[in-house]
């Protein structure tokens, strides 16, 4: 058997009752790239910090270049050479890339004072290494999220990594980053470093890794080589459920426009901007970060108001000066950052769920009338199958796929008739992602415009009924989607060929 | 089915917030035992309660407009100013237009009046601080500091630093009032107020949108809540309260000054923090914060009672406390986040 850079065998670990893991085995060849995938919950997470020295399991074996463990401390691990790259990635945004890459080494050699001479050398080297090029004197926080996360690559490399694992590193980046990031790990495996790759997106799996496990509920439900598998094997092993093809059709009769608009331009933005929008229609939007598809919904939704432009609703020319204009003339919108924007975190899952309905939810004087909310929350909790324990919970402890939902049932509470989408399975599994599709193309049926914001090409293909692709600020092309293809609409979106 | 259902969530919504208030309930008890035992003679007999009640309301009612401040993620520093303020252009006003020698029932309309003009000066103080903070995005903090100097200032520019005194009868006997012979009218005011604004957070749309602001104003701009009147009216809602306060003030020192109540800011925010008022926004009831404000009072009635403990430490016990509660409380908060994630994968 040729050693393995790291091999677990039979790792348990329950926290709590709740069994995390259940006897768990993997291993990764030397200068191998392995893809860990699994939906949320799957425990992925929990493996890495196993291995990482984080956690302790309960029991299993960990062998790492041949040496037995039965468990690790994150000093231990660090020593052997294991090296996780987080999400948030743990670099410090208000130092300069030198600092942040040379920071470890001057603490770990014990030194008093910081030498800028040979900060630069360790940096510059470091850099060198995976053809990252970067000013070196440039604070982290003025750098895009992908570059901060070549820079945790780095900082890792200079800890004379053995095996680099990366959690999720792609939910952050753009299509294009993703290939950068992708050469990168390429040229890491080319120097002979393996890379334990976690992600629950299939494209990935099928683009960058040699081999596979799948984890769901703290099992591996399989493993073997990624040339051996295909879409359909690979979702079911991810669910555990089979879907059907996704397409939507929207019925043949083509019915009055809900929304028009008509030459909008905001500054900075977008330009020139007109398209209609009917009842039962999804329209997808797609484009690059900083396209102006945000921005252009946003101006629907009455967060920013437009230089020049006419909108009109029904016929009817409208002004939405605010959010509050918008819900008044029946649009919704999930905004694209959940966390930030869509969801108040720690208050319950009611709240999250009232907040736009409390004007019907409360009498004359502005008292709640709790019945009414809590049958509103129950019926939508059932409606859309969020799964939460209890409507008091804080939402933050719903998986994102159910956050999600919430944001979306918030809306449909509403009296809806156009609702906006942004990046509306960002960051959510499978199994929510295609609840997710299934409902948009069920309201859309039911009689609701849609509009969907999304990078994700092969969602926007398997829901949309029209596709506007947004390059610069403006749309450069309508398509239908069942004429057109990932390639041609990445092709657009870009303006490279 | 469902009614049992409903019925488990009400539970669970109330058990996620009793700690909190079971804990500030042990607190009052144990500070109450434990100054009867030791000042037997003094502590909790009817003429300290007494004197309690006609204490606390005055501060009780500024910690509680604070409260509301700090629920919608930021904090008012400028009530005393604010309560100072009102007063002295009450009692100017009732010095200079009460007639020497006024019968009882010709003063009354000018003590109508004067009360109007100083709930309006609160309220235009607070609308002040509120406009601020939500036109002009200055951080609460900072902008509060700025109008408690500012009010503070004008409340010494125009009475020159001096006393307002020689306010007709009638105020400070009502204002002095007692029911039964034992329950003060401030109290009465405190309690009044307490269970209004209670109510207001917990029953009322208002109050719901106070709390979603706090917790995420992004989110909450958002789901097309107007964050701008909803910080107006918070901050108005303070300074009244603060003018109410002053009120009280003024009838307790039969006077008004530029300067009284100077050590209540930090005493005030000290109680909301106590009370289980969140200093990042979003969370906490009037119920914690009244318990907050009995379990000061009966620290500091009993500390008075000790005669080799000087008023110079009192500073340091109350800074003291200040920070042991806001670590106590993060610390808290740490394990209900673990606990509630282990409850989230059952």
């Amino acid at each position: 058997m040729a050693a393995s850079v790291l091999r677990v065998e039979g790792i348990t670990k329950s926290f709590g009752g709740v069994q995390a893991l259940k006897g768990v085995n993997f291993d990764i060849a030397p200068g191998e790239i392995h893809c860990l995938a699994g939906e949320n919950g799957s425990g992925k997470s929990t493996l890495i910090k196993v291995v990482s020295g984080v956690y302790e399991p309960d029991a299993g074996k960990i062998e790492i270049n041949g040496q037995q463990f039965s468990h690790l401390t994150p000093k231990e691990a660090i020593g052997l050479g294991i090296q996780v790259i987080y999400q948030d990635f743990s670099v410090f945004p208000n130092l300069t890339v030198m600092e942040n890459l040379a920071l470890n080494n001057e603490l770990m050699d014990k030194r008093k004072l910081m030498s800028y001479k040979r900060a630069r050398a360790i940096a510059g080297n470091a850099v060198s290494q995976i053809e990252f090029d970067v000013d070196l004197d440039e604070r982290v926080e003025n750098l895009s999220v992908a570059d901060r996360q070549l820079i945790a690559i780095c900082r890792a490399l200079l800890q004379e990594a053995k095996l680099i694992i990366m959690d999720e590193p792609t939910s952050a980046l753009t299509k294009k980053e993703v290939k950068a990031l992708f050469a990168v790990i390429k040229r890491l495996q080319a120097r002979g470093l393996p890379i334990l790759f976690v992600s629950h997106k299939l494209d990935e799996v099928f683009e960058i890794s040699e081999r596979y496990t799948i984890l769901r509920s703290g099992e591996n439900v399989a493993r073997g080589n990624t040339k051996e598998l295909d879409r359909k094997t690979f979702v079911f092993h991810m669910t555990g459920r089979q879907f059907e093809d996704e397409f939507y059709r929207p019925s043949a009769a083509k019915r009055e426009p809900i929304l028009s608009v008509r030459e909008l331009s905001l500054q900075g933005a977008y330009s020139d901007i007109s398209f209609d929008l009917s009842p039962g229609e999804i329209l997808g939007v797609t484009g690059l970060l900083g396209s102006g598809r945000t921005e252009l919904v946003e101006t629907l939704f009455g967060i920013s108001q437009p230089d020049a432009g006419k909108i009109f609703i029904r016929g009817k020319e409208v002004r939405i000066k605010s959010v509050k204009s918008a819900i008044r003339k029946g649009i919704g919108y999930v905004p694209s950052d959940r966390l930030t924007e869509g969801l108040f975190l720690p208050q319950s899952v009611e709240r999250n769920l009232a907040i736009t309905a409390l004007d019907r939810l409360s009498d004359h004087f502005g008292f709640l009338r709790r019945s009414a909310i809590a049958d509103m929350t129950r019926k939508w909790i059932g409606e859309l199958s969020i799964a939460a324990k209890s409507p008091a919970l804080p939402v933050w402890a719903l998986s994102g796929g159910n956050q999600q939902k919430v944001v979306l049932a918030r809306w449909l509470a509403n009296d809806l008739s156009i609702l906006m989408l942004n990046g509306p399975t960002m960051g959510v599994d499978i199994g929510s992602k295609y609840d997710i599709h299934v409902l948009m193309r069920e309201l859309a049926a039911r009689g609701l415009a849609i509009i969907i914001v999304s990078d994700d090409l092969p969602e926007v293909l398997a829901c949309a009924s029209r596709i506007l692709v947004m390059r610069d600020g403006a749309f450069v092309q309508e398509l239908d989607p069942s004429a057109t293809t990932e390639s041609k609409l990445s092709e657009l979106s870009t303006g490279i060929a | 089915m469902t009614t049992t259902k409903t019925a488990d969530s009400v539970r669970r919504g109330r058990s996620a917030r009793d700690p909190n208030l079971l804990r500030l309930l042990v607190m009052l008890v144990f500070v109450f035992v434990l100054m009867t035992v030791l000042r037997p003679n003094q502590f909790a007999t009817m003429a300290d309660f007494n004197s309690m009640m006609r204490q606390f309301p005055e501060y009780g009612i500024m910690a509680i407009g604070i409260s509301l401040t700090m629920i919608t993620g930021g904090i008012d520093l400028g009530v005393v100013g604010t309560a100072n303020l009102s007063a002295i252009v009450a009692a100017k006003f009732l010095i200079g237009t009460v007639p020497r020698g006024a019968a009882p029932a010709q003063v009354v309309p000018y003590l109508i009046i004067a009360v109007l003009l100083s709930l309006s000066v609160g309220l235009v103080c607070g609308a002040f601080a509120g406009m601020l903070i939500s036109r002009f995005n200055i951080p609460a903090i900072l902008a509060t500091l700025g109008t408690q100097q500012l009010f503070t200032g004008i409340a010494i520019g125009i009475t020159s630093g001096r006393p307002q005194s020689g306010l007709p009868l009638l105020y400070s006997r009502i204002g002095n009032m007692e029911f039964f012979r034992f329950v003060p009218i401030s109290f009465v005011i405190f309690f009044v107020v307490a269970v209004g604004v209670g109510i207001m957070l917990s029953r009322t749309r208002f109050g719901t949108y106070m709390y979603m602001m706090g917790t995420n104003p992004r989110a909450s701009r958002y789901a097309g809540l107007n964050n701008t009147s909803i910080t107006l009216r918070t901050y108005m809602i303070s300074g009244l309260l603060s003018s109410v306060a002053g009120l009280i003030m003024m009838a307790r020192a039969n006077s008004a000054k530029a300067d009284y109540g100077a050590p209540y800011t930090l005493q005030c925010v000290l109680i909301a923090v106590l009370g289980g008022i969140n200093p990042n926004g979003g969370f906490g009831t009037i119920g914690g914060v009244t318990m907050a404000i009995l379990i000061l009072q009966f620290l500091s009635s009993g500390l008075n009672m000790f005669n080799n403990i000087s008023n110079f430490y009192r500073d340091v016990i109350w800074g003291g406390v200040l920070i042991l509660v806001l670590v106590f409380n993060k610390l808290l908060s740490w394990r209900e986040e673990r606990r509630a994630v282990r409850k989230s994968m059952n």
